[in-house]
């Protein structure tokens, strides 16, 4: 039940980016089209899931004076990694990320994990406990990608859905989507319903 | 020993370090063939892509066998010669740009490339169709925003009329400059005319869009909105490239060659 809660939890009830608002900057950033969202979920998904389970090995080895930047080699090997193996076997993905990969360093909900969890609890929970936040990131990294691309390109997964007009259709492409504001806007919308659906989420005033 | 002694401070802090730098450089050494690999054939898909003969798509086979119908020459760029002594396949003019022998200081008030440094040689590309040449593709790089841009100009054997630009590295903003990548965007540069009759290089993108009809229209393209920069930094770039401090001298040499029939 434990592991249950533990992976499920962060979907929804404790969703990284809706409700700990954590790791916004990335997911504005390579949402445009949803290729790239779910390369960038998985990436997040692997980091998290490993450097937590890594940190929580070495956990009580890790003197508390240089526990952060202990967390902090170990997270940046593995995104240098991940980063490494796009490149080699899937690069033109990897090209549309750029430094994204590279700035998964500094996303906070992996580095939260590790500091938040992985450093008080065993190696086993701990990787699912970062393989669920990461999936609770993905959800909204997934969510913003796919709205993204199909009002700002008429696509998903490159393949066309809504005709543009340029080609001859009758949809009129929203440039504002494939702006970074309107991952925002679609946040928004995240947590609106989020919050709609279980009510206990939002702050009393 | 205590968790939290200097000690165990210091050899946590070794070992951790160590095992990371042997799994990263570990990684890095074993994949970098498979990416050098990517890369080439990137570099070979964009200029493929900005001189028509391939679908973006294609796929690996098709990339390599449409580039059969490419051939690279070495072109000195200041008598406009071609560099018949080395190999075109192993030079690399991003490299030799930063080889002091090898390079040339571009003068600050013809540098509007913004690149500070050239390569004395540059590679340039043919592509033939039964052995008759029909375009000619020029590698261009400048900076836009924030990074150099990488890519390829093709122009047709009048050298003048532009027939595709693409670029195939640039860090410039996604979504905004980052849209030189847009296929819309790049299909508007085939038929623009890239100099004037005094062969000067003239091409602009223009801030806001082009007012069809005019005397200059020919010359310009619409620009990128939230790219001011980017664009004007492609102005400058495709105009060093095309001038006389660029590939001025080698496009020359090739009219005239054209004219007499030869070449």
């Amino acid at each position: 039940m434990k592991i249950k809660e533990t992976l499920f939890n962060p979907l929804f009830k404790d969703n990284p980016i809706a409700l700990q608002i954590l790791g916004i900057c990335s997911a504005l950033a390579v949402t445009t089209k949803l290729e790239t969202s779910l390369v960038m979920s998985a990436a997040v998904v692997a980091v998290c899931g490993f450097s937590n389970l890594f940190v929580s090995i070495i956990r009580n080895h890790i003197p508390s004076s240089i526990r952060i930047i202990a967390q902090m080699i170990v997270i940046a090997s593995l995104v240098i990694l991940t980063d490494q193996i796009l490149k080699a076997f899937l690069y033109d993905v990897a090209k549309g990320l750029s430094v994204y990969i590279s700035l998964i360093i500094t996303n906070c909900i992996v580095m939260g994990r590790t500091e938040g969890f992985a450093m008080k609890n065993g190696p086993f929970i701990s990787f699912v406990d970062g393989i669920g936040n990461g999936l609770g990131y993905s959800i909204v990294l997934i969510f913003v990608g796919f709205f993204r691309e199909l009002f700002g390109s008429g696509t998903l997964m490159g393949y066309k859905v809504l005709p543009l007009v340029a080609d001859g259709g009758w949809y009129q492409p929203n440039g504002m989507a494939l702006l970074s504001p309107s991952a925002f806007f679609l946040i928004g919308f995240f947590i609106w319903g989020l919050r709609t659906w279980k009510k206990d989420q939002v702050e009393t005033e | 020993m205590h968790k939290d002694s200097t000690a165990k401070t210091l050899l946590v802090a070794f070992l951790l370090c160590l095992t990371c730098s042997v799994l990263v450089s570990t990684a890095a050494v074993k994949l970098k063939s498979r990416q050098v690999e990517n890369k080439k054939l990137d570099i070979k898909k964009n200029l493929l892509l900005a001189s028509k003969l391939i679908k973006p798509t294609a796929s690996k086979d098709e990339i390599n066998e449409a580039y059969k119908n490419v051939e690279a020459k070495l072109v000195d760029l200041e008598t406009g010669e071609f560099v018949t002594d080395m190999d075109p396949g192993s030079f690399d003019a991003v490299k030799a740009s930063k080889d002091p022998k090898r390079n040339v200081i571009i003068p600050s008030d013809k540098d509007i490339a913004k690149i500070k440094r050239r390569s004395k040689i540059e590679k340039i590309y043919f592509v033939k169709e039964n052995g008759v040449i029909k375009q000619i593709v020029l590698p261009v790089n400048g900076k836009g925003l924030w990074s150099t841009l990488y890519g390829f100009m093709v122009l047709g054997t009048d050298t003048k009329t532009v027939l595709g630009l693409g670029f195939y590295q640039h860090g410039e903003t996604a979504g905004l400059g980052g849209e030189v990548d847009n296929p819309k965007w790049k299909a508007q540069w085939a038929g623009k005319v890239a100099f004037d009759n005094d062969w000067n290089p003239v091409l602009k993108v223009v801030k806001g869009g082009v007012v069809e009809g005019t005397s200059t229209s020919q010359h310009e393209v619409d620009g990128l909105s939230g790219a001011t920069i980017t664009g004007n930094g492609v102005t400058g770039l495709v105009n060093y490239w095309l001038g006389s401090h660029g590939f001025g001298s080698f496009l020359a040499k090739f009219r005239a060659s054209q004219t007499q029939g030869g070449m």
